[in-house]
């Protein structure tokens, strides 16, 4: 296919052309991304998710310029930038107006920014961003930013398909712990309390620590010779014992996203964090556990689909009968449909 | 596998230096009733900016609210930018108080539909829809 050809050698409006493709889930898109899929696991990925109007956008918007003026004489990266937002369950349409956070990256060559709308997907990812993703990964851009729906939930599926996830919280959306659902950590490699200018940070801050430290028992207190000693809490930056090495504790990083303040710290955050997957085995680890599941996961799809194919409809029909009748069990019923003969 | 079903894609863009984008707003949302994916750019956008996410979004549709009167430097402009990056099929509307004797004039360079204020939503949704799939699926 000669679009893959221009898509690896840089040619921009192919590479748009063939995200559409990849998400409208055409064959030539399936067909072009198995031909990429060689070029790939080259990227780092690097999740944004947080409530609504907590400033992921503006921030992927901060740290795209970061990374293309990066401090110290380092080589800017290349920066492309997945933004999805939800599409109306009615409709079906969408309104994305993540750019409008985006300005600033305007004119730039080595930026590209990808709007998505979630089709339907209810994890905070559209079914095909990962292959959006893969494309990017493919073309050339090393650091692939993917900014959530932002559903405010825990969305498990941006920690599958990221090697570093930043969770955003902001104050004002009700501080107390309740507000901060459980769940993102278990997703939150880096924690970020953004809009740090504002009143209430100190709280939200608190929120979170005091959940990290439930979940992350960092401070140990034990008895040593009879008197108390308290082994502080190892900020996952300066890891110095080995035994420690393995673990990750997610850092508290606050931000201000409309300036700028914060950013260059939460850029070492990242590359902190990148470099603790490398040590640990983790980036190969995630990398391997991601494409397991794709594999699974569209072995699945792919053999139930062949499967019905094969299958005749009265037959399927038959059986629902008697197990609406409750002459068989649900696992009796797909017993009866996988082993007596198929129409073929 | 389901197809997912083809979308059509429309930047809704607000370019010069006026700052109300009301109207760029309520057209967004119309198309988006009618099942469209937008996306959406905000406030002052320069041509180029318009040319450079028409182009990375991959969209078969543009549309500007131009309210400062700079239609006729704005308005070509865009459709010469979209031509050089190789998006001749992309349509251009408009939207914004255009008068009379400027209208053939840009449909004459390409621009595809020109909306005054009162323009009944439901109007550009039907021309957006027609343009980009053809008057047989309607
Ligand atoms: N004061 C202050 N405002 C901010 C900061 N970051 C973002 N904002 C503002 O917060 C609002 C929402 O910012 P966005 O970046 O669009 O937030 P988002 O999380 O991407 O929003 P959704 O995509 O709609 O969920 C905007 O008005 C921003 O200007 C910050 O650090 N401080
Ligand atoms: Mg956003």
């Amino acid at each position: 296919m000669a679009s893959v050809q221009e898509v690896l050698s840089g040619n921009r409006l192919s590479l748009a052309r063939l995200l559409s493709q990849i998400e409208n889930d055409t064959p030539d898109g399936r067909a072009a991304l198995s031909e990429l899929f060689p070029h790939t696991g080259q990227a780092h990925l690097i999740g944004v998710t947080g409530a609504p109007g907590t400033g992921k956008s503006s921030l992927v918007n901060q740290l795209a310029h970061y990374y293309r003026h990066p401090p110290e004489n380092k080589t800017p990266k290349r920066v492309a930038i997945v933004a999805i937002d939800p599409s109306s369950p009615f409709s079906g349409g969408a309104v994305l107006g993540d750019r409008v956070r985006m300005r600033d990256l305007a004119g730039d060559p080595g930026v590209f920014i990808r709007s998505m709308a979630s089709r339907g997907s209810l994890g905070g990812l559209a079914r095909t961003t990962s292959g959006v993703v893969q494309a990017f990964d493919a073309a050339g851009f090393e650091i692939i930013l993917i900014e959530t729906v932002g559903a405010g939930q825990a969305e498990v599926d941006i920690a599958r398909l990221a090697h570093t996830t930043l969770v955003v919280e902001a104050p004002g959306l009700g501080d107390d712990i309740q507000a901060i659902k459980a769940g993102i950590l278990e997703i939150a490699d880096i924690l970020v309390v953004n809009k740090a200018d504002r009143a209430g940070v100190e709280n939200t801050e608190r929120a979170l620590r005091n959940m990290l430290n439930l979940a992350h028992p960092v401070k140990r207190v034990y008895r040593h010779h009879g008197t108390l000693e308290t082994v502080p809490a190892v900020p996952a930056s300066t890891t110095e014992s080995p035994e420690q090495e393995s673990v990750w504790v997610p850092p508290i990083q606050k931000t201000v996203a409309t300036d700028g303040t914060g950013v260059p710290e939460l850029g070492d955050l990242i590359a902190q964090h990148k470099a603790h997957l490398e040590q640990t085995g983790d980036w190969e680890g995630r990398q391997r556990a991601r494409l397991q599941a794709e594999l699974d996961g569209l072995l699945q799809i792919i053999l139930v689909s062949r499967w019905r194919d094969a299958l005749s409809p009265e037959r399927y029909q038959e059986v629902l009968e008697q197990l609406i009748e409750r002459n068989l069990s649900p696992r009796q019923a797909v017993e009866e449909l996988l082993n007596g003969a198929p129409r073929s | 596998m389901s197809e997912t079903e083809r979308k059509i894609r429309v930047l809704i863009a607000k370019p010069g230096l006026d700052g109300h984008d009301r109207g760029a707003k309520v057209v967004a949302r119309a198309l988006r009733d009618a099942g469209m994916e937008v996306i959406y750019t905000g406030l002052r956008q320069t041509p180029e900016m318009i040319a450079e996410a028409a182009l990375q979004e991959d969209v078969d549709v543009v549309g500007l609210s131009i309210l400062s009167g700079a239609h006729m430097a704005l308005a070509p402009r865009v459709l010469e930018l979209l031509k050089a990056n190789g998006q001749d099929h992309v349509q251009i509307f408009l939207g914004g108080i255009i008068p009379n004797e400027d209208i053939s004039k840009l449909q004459e360079m390409g621009v595809t539909g020109i909306y005054g204020p009162g323009t009944l939503t439901d109007e550009i949704v039907r021309d957006v829809r027609k343009g980009v799939v053809g008057e047989v699926s309607n």
